[in-house]
This record gives structure tokens, sequence and C-alpha cells, in this order.
């Protein structure tokens, strides 16, 4: 079996759990203040990497986390490095620098790839979206930039000599595909369910090297191609009502179109 | 919120996969929302409700056969019901709904009320009282009807005054974080009406979604902030109440000092609807903490749990916000019955203690947990933990804990208790009666009792002692009582720490008040009460 250096981009995004509120300019959602965690998806990528591990004795030498966001990306990394991640690298972005704020997929992409071939890496596992933007294209392009094969939305990921075999759910049933190392994954919501960071491995990530960079240290084009035009919440809910009888309810739905 | 985000949150509702457990919010029977009040207790399961409706509930009149009715009581008549129906809307016999009104929402008990009243104002309470006290009719007021002790429920034909119309907040001040509201305000209404505005419920419990904030102040209820924000006789400023005559007593005082006469409110706080009906509350609110860290960990010796209670006290101080102990047979219900992967998967210890911290610096607070857990590590005062990293994973951790006493009632009955012990002995109880129940030869497989169970809040010294059972069992009651509340008063416990006393723990309270307190505590009801319309055959007795 090939010898696997898997590297797992990681993104930091307001905690799943809390409700997002737009700011008052309606550009964005704001962030400050908010509880912000580990993308889900990228929380079943480290899971999978750290499977992959435990699963095929030896075969898995290295588990890169990267991370391209704020100084407090550095809290993510060290997250993934206690659940099993062996080091990390961070790309420290400059907030109030125009463009860093917001990296683009398209730019994510060209950014992974230069670390994958910096690296040295053969495997990219990698979320299917961030629930931030929920764009969903960062694993297509950067299999694409770098001419590897691609398995996307992944539900289970089986690693077989130089092959890996992923199944993925599909509208009434599985479907599986075969890709050739080296290659990208992307992660779907059912592939395993994360494990908690336990204290030990908590004080061991605290151990870990974490390397840190910046944009600057990348020979890459960051040009932004994408303008947001505005941000909304969606609209609120309408109450129920109650209907007397059948008939009253049926009268209501032929009223409102309905049947 | 983003498609990817929804169907997350859909995706991990109990069941799937990932992250099964949620908090559930509110249980729906029967057409009403059925939840505990005065504990951060869990109702059955959905499941188990839903098979059990078709059962009719066994009367309380027939459950408790030495309870009679009492003959001073006037029986309802049609012209009662006209009077009534011309001050507020109410519930005659003939309506289906009257049913919820009756039945508690365990499907413990059920009275035979033939009338609720739905006021929806002081004055309206007030009329309805005094009208009531005039004709000697026996009255019973009812919250979110969440209970655990039967006490909003109606025994015999007692008229059931409804609070759920009277839910205005009334005010708010944002300065000095005091909430004035009517009594029939949903907990969790209060609650989100106050997180918009910064602030925070000084009491949450699981029962949140259906509970009124009157009902909780009647009863006292506990919960699981009372670590760190006290119980209600501290943090309740005032109270509206009408008195059994139809006096509004006008205690709604916004003032955190007022050192003038005897504090009338504190004794509506916990009084149970036996002297008075809680009309609104003002209640003061802390701050809404900003950041929370929820930890889990497991403790080999119950002295080891104590040592790590007093650490937690100094190392965290302020930031503290729970300490809830777990003993290993409950998480091993909880694991067999949600089927859930366990969060600690090392070797299994005797404890487990759920941690959470509340502050306003989140690196200030990962700072003082980290160290302290790390500490505690280190010294082996505990043997394995994980910390949550998430939000979904502090609420996963936090349903190890809130789920225990739904999952007791799995293999088809549990016998509750829910009592105070000096912190030393608190788990003795629990090692005591499951000795017990093994000399008398009935726990194991195939027999009555399925085991012994102990958790609670260490924080508060209370304990909750669930006994699940594969069926409701003479003997297995004879082993259990007097023996728990002999125990208890040996020890100057209280057989009721959170719960109240309705008509379940009225039998024993001797166990926990002497002779004196409870000839006060009559004479009390019998001065505002004369009567006894109010609540009756609840309580103590008179």
């Amino acid at each position: 079996m090939t010898s696997l250096r898997i590297l797992v981009p990681i993104k930091r995004v307001i905690d799943y759990a809390v409700k997002p509120r737009v700011n008052a300019t309606k550009t964005a959602v704001t962030t400050s203040g908010v509880k912000m965690s580990m993308n889900p998806f990228d929380e079943l990528s480290i899971e999978e990497s750290v499977r992959l591990r435990e699963r095929h004795k030896g075969a898995v030498a290295d588990i890169l986390a990267f991370s391209a966001g704020p100084a407090k990306a550095a809290d993510t990394l060290r997250t993934a490095m206690a659940m099993g991640a062996d080091r990390a690298l961070l790309v420290e972005l400059d907030e109030k620098r125009a463009g860093e704020s917001d990296l683009e997929p398209l730019a994510v992409a060209k950014l992974l790839k230069e670390v994958v071939n910096g690296e040295g890496c053969n495997m990219v596992i990698c979320g299917k979206q961030s629930i931030d933007d929920d764009s969903g294209q960062t694993g297509q392009m950067l299999a694409g930039l770098l001419g590897w094969g691609q398995a996307t939305q992944a539900a289970k990921v089986e690693v077989q000599g130089d092959e890996v075999l992923v199944t993925k759910e599909v509208d009434g049933g599985e479907e599986v595909v075969r890709v050739k190392l080296p290659a990208v994954v992307t992660t779907d919501l059912r592939l395993n369910e994360p494990r908690y960071a336990t204290l030990p491995n908590i004080m061991k990530a605290k151990k870990k090297p974490m390397e840190k960079k910046t944009l600057a240290d990348f020979n890459v084009e960051f040009k932004k191609r994408l303008e947001t035009v505005e941000v909304i919440e969606p609209p609120p809910r309408q109450g129920g009502g109650k209907v007397d009888s059948v008939d009253g309810l049926i009268s209501r739905l032929k009223e409102l179109g309905a049947i | 919120m983003t498609p990817a985000r929804l169907i997350i949150r859909a995706i991990r509702r109990p069941g799937s996969i990932i992250h099964p457990f949620q908090r559930p919010v509110l249980l729906r029977l029967g057409g009403q929302r059925f939840n505990t009040t005065e504990s951060h207790e869990r109702p059955a399961t959905t499941a188990t409700a839903t098979t059990s409706q078709k059962k009719q509930v066994r009367l309380t009149a027939e459950s408790y056969p030495n309870i009679k009715r009492d003959s001073r009581f006037a029986k309802l008549t049609s012209e009662d019901v006209a009077h009534f129906s011309s001050i507020c809307p109410v519930l005659s016999a003939e309506s289906d709904d009257i049913e919820a009104f009756n039945t508690d929402w365990m499907r413990k008990y059920r009275g035979q009320t033939r009338l609720v009243l739905k006021p929806k104002s002081t004055a309206d309470v007030s009329e309805i009282l005094k009208y009531s006290n005039s004709r000697s009719l026996a009255v019973v007021p009812q919250g979110g009807n969440t209970g655990l002790v039967g006490g909003s429920v109606p025994i015999y034909d007692e008229i059931v005054i409804s609070m759920n119309s009277m839910n205005n907040i009334r005010s708010f001040d944002p300065v000095s974080g005091i909430l004035v509201c009517d009594a029939g305000v949903v907990l969790e209404t209060a609650d989100n009406y106050l997180a918009d505005q910064g602030h925070i419920f000084p009491l949450d419990l699981g029962a949140k979604g259906s509970c009124h904030v009157g009902g909780n102040v009647a009863t006292n209820a506990g919960g699981l902030r009372l670590l760190r924000y006290g119980s209600l006789h501290g943090t309740v400023l005032g109270v509206e109440a009408v008195l059994p005559d139809g006096t509004i007593l006008d205690d709604l005082s916004t003032l955190r000092k007022n050192n003038t006469g005897y504090d009338l409110k504190q004794l509506f706080i916990g009084s149970e609807g036996t002297i008075g009906v809680i009309t609104a509350v003002s209640i003061i609110c802390p701050q809404r903490p900003s950041a929370q860290n929820v930890a889990l960990f497991g403790v080999n010796t119950f002295e080891k749990v104590q040592e790590t209670f007093i650490r937690a006290k100094r190392e965290l101080g302020e930031i503290l916000s729970a300490f809830e102990l777990m003993d290993d047979t409950s998480q091993r219900c909880v694991a067999q019955v949600t089927g859930k992967k366990r969060p600690l998967d090392g070797e299994e210890t005797k404890f487990y203690v759920l941690i959470e911290t509340s502050g306003s610096n989140k690196e200030h607070d990962d700072e003082k947990l980290e160290k302290f857990l790390m500490a505690l590590m280190e010294d082996e005062t505990i043997a394995d933990g994980v910390l949550a990293q998430d939000e979904t994973q502090a609420r996963n951790l936090w349903s190890w804990r809130e789920g225990i006493p739904e999952v007791c009632g799995h293999w088809g009955g549990v016998y509750k208790y829910d009592v105070s012990i000096p912190l030393k002995e608190l788990y003795s109880l629990v090692e005591d009666v499951k000795a017990r129940f093994i000399e008398y030869g009935l726990l194991g497989e195939g027999e009555a009792v399925v085991d012994v169970v102990g958790y609670g809040h260490m924080g508060d010294s209370n304990l909750h002692l669930n006994v699940p059972v594969r069926s409701y069992d003479k003997r297995v009651e004879e082993v259990l009582e007097p023996f728990v509340y002999e125990w208890i008063q040996k020890r100057r416990g209280s057989i009721s720490a959170e719960h109240g006393l309705g008509v379940a723990k009225r039998e024993y309270v001797q166990y926990s008040r002497g002779e004196t307190e409870l000839s006060v505590m009559r004479s009390l009801k019998n001065h505002f009460d004369p009567k006894g319309i109010m609540n009756p055959y609840k309580y103590i007795k008179t």
C-alpha cells in the first residue's frame, strides 16, 4: 500500500449551533463576539484521516492540518491535532488587508496546491463545503489544478493498494467510485462520527509542531472574482392557523391553491 | 441560515448517526404540552408517552384511598359556572380538552375537575377567588402542569385556575436587569426575551418550553443554574399574589434591598398554591455569559469526586456554572438505551463528572479550565476526560447527564427520589439501597429491579436516586420505603430537594420537618386560607 501523506484543510467558521446574524450594512454575517468552531465537514475529514491510520497500521506517514484564517484559527488547528493530526500549518491572514479577509474558493485551491507540492502530500481529504459560504468548490478546483482524480461526497472511504474506493450516497442508493492515488476526497455528513478531544490528547497537541506563514510566502495571485451584492436574513416563518373541521381544512387549502 | 446548516441540523436529530442527541424541548401529548416543572428532569420519551396514552390514567383518588373528599367544600352548580363565565373564559366538563388539565404529564395523577378557568388579569383572579371563597369551592392553580409530585392537578372536583392566558412581559430594565412578568409566561419565552437584551433567566430546567415562571416560583424550582445564580428565594424580588379571599397582595417590588418588615413574598416561593395564586413576579436577571465550556471526565472514587469539587470551586471560582455527578450505572443505562458511543472510551470509572463554565471572556475561561483539568490529570485525581470543542459537542456531553431521567423509564417503570444529603454521604444512599435490593434478591436479570442509579447536582448536595424497574412491584416499594426516608432523616437531609411536596410527598414531610415547624406551617396556612380552598389535600396535612 502506498504510504499516505494526507493534507486536511480546515476552516474556522461560526459554530453550527449558533444562529448567524446579518450585519447592519447587509454585506456579511456578524462574526465578532460569536462562537467559532471547526467547520463540521472538516471535523469529519480529520476523523477519517485518523481512522485510516488506525485501520492501516503504518500506512499513514503524515497528517497535516492546514488552515488559512485569522490568528485564532490556531485554536482550531490545535483541536485538529488533539483529534490526531500530526502537525499544523497556518497561513495567517491579515483581516485588514483588502482581499485577505475572505479568500475565494479558487484562491484557497491555488494555495492548497502550493501546500500539496511543498509538503509532498499524496492525498487531500477535505470537507465538501464550509457551512459559512456553502460554495462547495474548493476540493474540485484543487483536483483540477493538481491534475489529480477526485471522489466527492464520501460516505465511506477505503484505501486498497494505490487506489481509494469511495462510497457516495446518491438518490435511491449508493454509488461506489474508484480513484487512483494521488487523489482528492471530499467528505459528506455520514462518513463518521468525530471523536471528542480527550484531555491527554489536548496536552499532547500543545507540543505538536505548528508552522505559521503568510500569503506573501506563496507565489499565488489572489484576485477577487466574486462580488457580494447583498446578504439578507431569510424571511421570518409565518405562524400557523387553526381550522375547525376537515372541510374547513380542505377549503382553506383550496383557497391557498395547494390542492 | 445556510442550507448546509439546515441539513446538518436536520440530520443531527435523534436516531441519526452523527450526534444523535439534541435537547428535547417539549413533548406533545393529548394536544397539550407536557414537561417537568420543578426539576431539570426530562419527561419520558414521546414513544412511551403515546403508547400509554390509550390507557386511562388511574384517578389519584383511587391511588390514595386515604384522601377523602372534604365535605366542607361545596359542589359546583350551574349557577357557579354561569358566574365564572361572566368573569373569564372557561372550559366546562363537556369539553374534551378538560382532561389535559386533569392529568399530569407523567400520567401518574388524574383529577376529576369539571371546570377550568382561564383568567386574563389579576382582577379576574381576584374575582374568581372572592367568589370561590364565599361559596367554599376548592381550587387548584395550574401553570405549565409539568410538576413531578402531582401538585398541579386536582384530586377531586377542585376548579382548575389555569394561568395560560396571563402571559405578558410587563417590563424589563436593562440597567438593573430586573424583569417583571405575568405568572403565565413560559420560562423559555422569558429567557429568549432576555437573551435579546443580553441577559439570562437565573433558572433553567428541562421543562423550560412548557413550564410557567409563576409555577417555577410557586414550586421554588431548582434546576441547572442554581449553583451559579442561587435559588429563587434570592433572585425573586417581588411577587404579586391574590389571597384566597380575593385580596390582591401587591408585593411586586423591584428593589434589591427592602428591610421593612416581614418578607412576605418568601412565603409564596415554594408554597405550591396553598396560600394564594401568584399572578406576577419580579426577578433579577444576570448578564448572559458569552463564553461557555463543557468538560466530562471519569473519576474512580467518591473521595476524588469531592476533591475535584473543592478544587473546581477554588480554581474555577466565579466561572463554574455546573458540577454534575453521574455514576457508572447511569452512563451504562444511557449508552444501552440510546445506543450512542460513550464520550470516554477508555476503561470505565465509577463516577463521571460534568463541569460547565460560563464567563464573559473565552480566552480567560479556556485558560483557567485547561489549567485546572491538566492539573487534575497530572496528579491522577481524574482518570480520563474530554473537553467539548464546539457547541454541538457541548450539547452532546450534556445529553449524557440530561438523558438519564428519560432512559431510566426504559424498562417499564422507575422509582424516583430527589433528596438533599450532606455532601460527604451523598452517594452512600445509592450503595445502601443497592445492597438492600441484593439482600432481598430483587436485583438482577429477570428480577423486578434493573439497577440502582445515582446522579445529581453535586454542587447543590442534591442527589437523584432512581430505581429503574421492569414493573411496579409492592416488594420493591417495601424495600425502598420507609428505608430511604429514614436514612435521610438520620442525616438531617431533605426528602424533597427540588421537586416539592404535592400529593406524592405530603405523607413523608415529617422525615424532614419537626412537629414545631409543621405546626407553624399549619397556622400560616390557616391564617391565609381559613376555609382551606387553596390546592387542598396536598403539601402538608392540615
